[in-house]
């Protein structure tokens, strides 16, 4: 396969993975600016754009931070590379051109996506929680329609490895943040159940695992109550949470091998390999008792500077070669 | 039933005798049409946009956002050809075609043609598609012109002529092909009641056209694209994809060690043959245009070396020029013995004499020209001018006749079409897609473009016109 392709293949669903987990992030800081006297309501909506860097870029637009400027800059608009709408954009424009790649129901999808999102900014949305289940749901349909008709091949490992890296990232720049928020109770390691004064931290850990769908795998899990001890472990640690960074890595070193390798001592997907199996081995055998010693953002922090090698390393052996 | 009507006095109808009565391989077609309602052929209609913007059957458009494609419309109305008037083509396209080869090989070997005083060298040498870096060079099996797509239409006196030759990237097959599907899949009973040629084996027929092209063992083929903003890239997309091939860029291909490679997720990997689709100037930086983003630096070396085969070669642009067409049919003469089977449109050259006489007495009913311009510039089309402006222009023509050339007025056939009061007759023309390989090849087919303007002969689908399904009858 050419690189070329190779690389569009990647991030169309780099992008459409981004969007998806973009209005995720969104929807949480919705739910918690929803709450009475939410607790730092203001970092609670600046958490977006730290994570995707563009606190920078809506400060020096000189707006106030409300929500629903907030919410119109994160989301619809396409000036913001960052965007949901810009992710969107670039997804059809690498389906675009590899088209002959993707099967016509992928197509299909991704492009009717960017035809009917980008007429959102003009005609405006119903509310904010339908454009975040409409993105979701392109997102399924278009994730669907991949596993559902295209070929095994190098495409589809590729298009695979593109939404797992991205989805790793985002959890773990999500669970960064809010765990960030919620530092307090991290702390304490103190179960967090709804008695009063720690409502606002049950309804900060429960509005971060519906983001993730994963309320319901955390009951049917521990049947207890929310402690951000087991929501660390669960979304991090859990092989059967999809969203975990466990799950995610465990992915990624399953598909690595299903790619074409180059013969003899080219393989520069040798050190592809090592560096997701050595992600994959560490989440595996990991504990939440060490994580919480090391701290999670310090532990986050780690992680997310090996999973940026993992992807340099996948750039420079697949993307680029040459 | 639906209104059949009969185009302007004077215009062959391809469904309807000038009695209004039907011809023979018409009729049953339209006893099948009579048969449906208006509603149920609107629907089917429908359906067919709906499927083509599905398949993403689109042409980009030129300096609109992305995302801004639009189809070509589609009318459901085939056009028929019987089987004689096929044979009759055929024949007539491998004889031009092979013609054309020949006289490409030759403009860029001995000149001989020129040497017998056939073609004026000035229209050779000083022409802009003539490419000075291809002389002496040996192509493998002589070829020039793989995929050659000649445009023809039907005139007033019922034959067929042809109206241009297309040898540098004539497009236009990919809608031929799904033009066919989508009948099939609309009106599958109407396949039932004729024996249509099968066209769907295109792509197959084009693999092998451009593995032969190549002396390479077991050639690695590719499609070159100028890339997704190009308004015919999703017929390169197509074409690729249906012969298993890899669609590249000019981003993707390297020179090294005078060979070309492509950049692929396993390591570097050596191309045999092209087939481009990217104009001879934006090929390659270092040779043609220093500003093309679009080709790749060297190429041009590899391709002298003969470690490279582009589809098609270099420099077939010139027998294509309007100026070179006139001598088509003394090429025929000249390299096959053979007299022509397929006519040019008559073409008076005013730097002939009797020719210059002859446009001189009639201007009035002709379309003049001038040899080199385009785009409607410098010509008269007389018909429609005023008698000062005729007499201006017989003066220009006069002051330097070698420089126009003339032509009667054309009368494009037409061929009943679906508009918005119902069924009307529209002029159509015919493209069909001849191969050079082992052997000319050629599926029975070809693509019909439709002028949707009432009264207009603009086919191009950049002014609103449309296609239709061709089907050539086997008997």
């Amino acid at each position: 396969m050419l690189s070329r392709t190779a690389a569009q293949l990647y991030w169309m669903s780099r992008y459409v993975e981004r969007a998806e987990n973009l209005v995720r992030m969104l929807d949480v800081t919705h739910s918690l600016s929803l709450l009475p006297q939410s607790r730092g309501a203001m970092t609670e909506l600046a958490a977006p754009l730290a994570v995707t860097g563009t606190l920078e870029a809506f400060t020096a637009s000189q707006q106030p931070l409300e929500a629903e400027r907030l919410f119109n800059f994160m989301a619809l608009d396409l000036s913001n590379p960052a965007s949901v709408l810009s992710c969107l954009r670039q997804a059809r424009e690498n389906a675009h051109a590899v088209r002959g790649q993707i099967t016509a129901e992928m197509w299909e999808a991704i492009n009717s996506t960017w035809l009917e999102g980008r007429e959102f900014p003009k005609r405006g949305i119903a509310s904010v929680s339908s454009f975040f289940d409409w993105v979701k749901e392109r997102s399924h349909l278009f994730r669907g329609a991949t596993y559902g008709t295209l070929q095994r091949n190098d495409a589809y490992c590729f298009i695979r490895l593109g939404t797992f890296i991205e989805r790793a990232d985002n959890t773990a720049r999500l669970l960064d943040v809010k765990s960030q928020l919620i530092e307090p109770a991290v702390d304490s390691l103190m179960p967090v159940d709804v008695p009063q004064e720690s409502a606002p931290d049950f309804y900060a850990w429960s509005a971060l695992l519906r983001s993730l769908s994963a309320f319901e795998a955390y009951h049917a899990v521990y049947r207890d109550a929310l402690d951000s001890r087991r929501v660390t472990e669960l979304l991090i640690l859990r092989p059967d949470v999809p969203r975990s960074l466990r799950a995610c890595c465990d992915e990624i070193r399953a598909i690595l091998p299903q790619i074409e390798a180059r013969s003899g001592s080219l393989d520069a997907g040798r050190q592809v390999k090592q560096l997701a199996g050595r992600l994959a081995l560490s989440l595996e055998y990991g504990e939440v008792g060490e994580i919480l010693a090391t701290g999670v953002h310090r532990w986050l922090t780690g992680f997310l500077q090996e999973s940026a090698e993992l992807s340099d390393a996948i750039r420079a052996a697949y993307l680029e070669a040459n | 039933m639906h209104a059949l009507t009969l185009p302007a006095p004077g215009h062959y109808d391809e469904m309807l005798l000038p009695s209004g009565a039907l011809r023979p391989h018409y009729q049953s077609f339209a006893h099948w049409l009579h048969a449906q309602t208006p509603e149920a052929l609107s629907k089917k209609r429908a359906e067919a946009d709906l499927l083509f913007h599905k398949v993403g059957i689109t042409f980009a458009v030129y300096g609109d956002e992305a995302g801004a494609e639009r189809l070509i419309p589609f009318d459901t109305v085939p056009r028929i050809v019987p089987a004689e008037e096929w044979r009759m083509l055929e024949a007539g396209l491998r004889q031009r075609v092979n013609a054309l080869n020949r006289f490409l090989w030759d403009i860029y070997h001995d000149h001989e043609i020129v040497k017998a005083g056939l073609v004026p060298a000035e229209q050779v040498f000083a022409n802009a598609q003539y490419q000075p870096a291809m002389q002496g060079l040996d192509l493998p099996h002589g070829i020039y012109a793989h995929i050659t797509g000649v445009d023809l239409i039907r005139h007033s006196d019922g034959g067929y002529y042809v109206l241009e030759d297309n040898l540098r990237v004539p497009s236009g097959v990919s809608y031929m092909l799904e033009n066919r599907k989508m009948m099939m899949r609309l009106f599958p009973e109407l396949f039932a009641k004729y024996p249509v040629a099968p066209v769907a084996h295109y792509p197959t027929l084009l693999l092998n056209t451009l593995r032969h092209a190549s002396v390479a063992e077991n050639p690695t083929v590719v499609v070159l694209t100028p890339g997704p903003f190009n308004s015919a890239y999703f017929e390169h997309a197509f074409l690729a994809q249906q012969m298993g091939v890899e669609l590249v860029e000019g981003q993707d291909l390297f020179v090294k060690d005078e060979f070309l490679y492509m950049r692929t997720t396993v390591g570097p990997k050596r191309v045999d043959v092209i087939y481009r689709r990217i104009d001879d100037a934006f090929l390659d930086p270092l040779a043609f245009r220093a500003d093309s983003m679009l080709g790749v630096p060297g190429l041009l070396s590899v391709y002298k070396q003969g470690h490279l085969i582009l589809a098609n070669a270099i420099g077939t642009g010139v027998a294509d020029d309007k100026s070179i067409y006139p001598y088509v049919p003394d090429m025929i003469r000249f390299y096959l013995g053979e007299e022509p089977i397929l006519h040019n449109v008559p073409t008076w050259q005013c730097r002939k004499p009797a020719d210059l006489d002859h446009v001189l007495n009639h201007m009035a009913e002709l379309v003049v020209k001038e040899v080199h311009g385009a785009g409607g510039y410098g010509m008269l089309v007389g018909p429609a001018s005023t008698a000062a402006e005729v007499a201006d222009f017989k003066e220009r023509v006069k002051s330097n006749p070698a420089n126009y050339i003339a032509q009667p007025t054309l009368c494009l056939s037409s061929c009943p079409t679906f508009v918005e009061a119902g069924i009307a007759p529209r002029h159509i023309d015919l493209r069909p897609f001849v191969l050079t390989g082992r052997e000319v090849n050629m599926v029975a087919g070809g693509l019909t473009r439709v002028a949707l303007k009432q009264g207009s002969l603009v086919v191009n689908s950049s002014q609103g016109g449309g296609t239709k399904d061709t089907w050539i009858l086997e008997n």
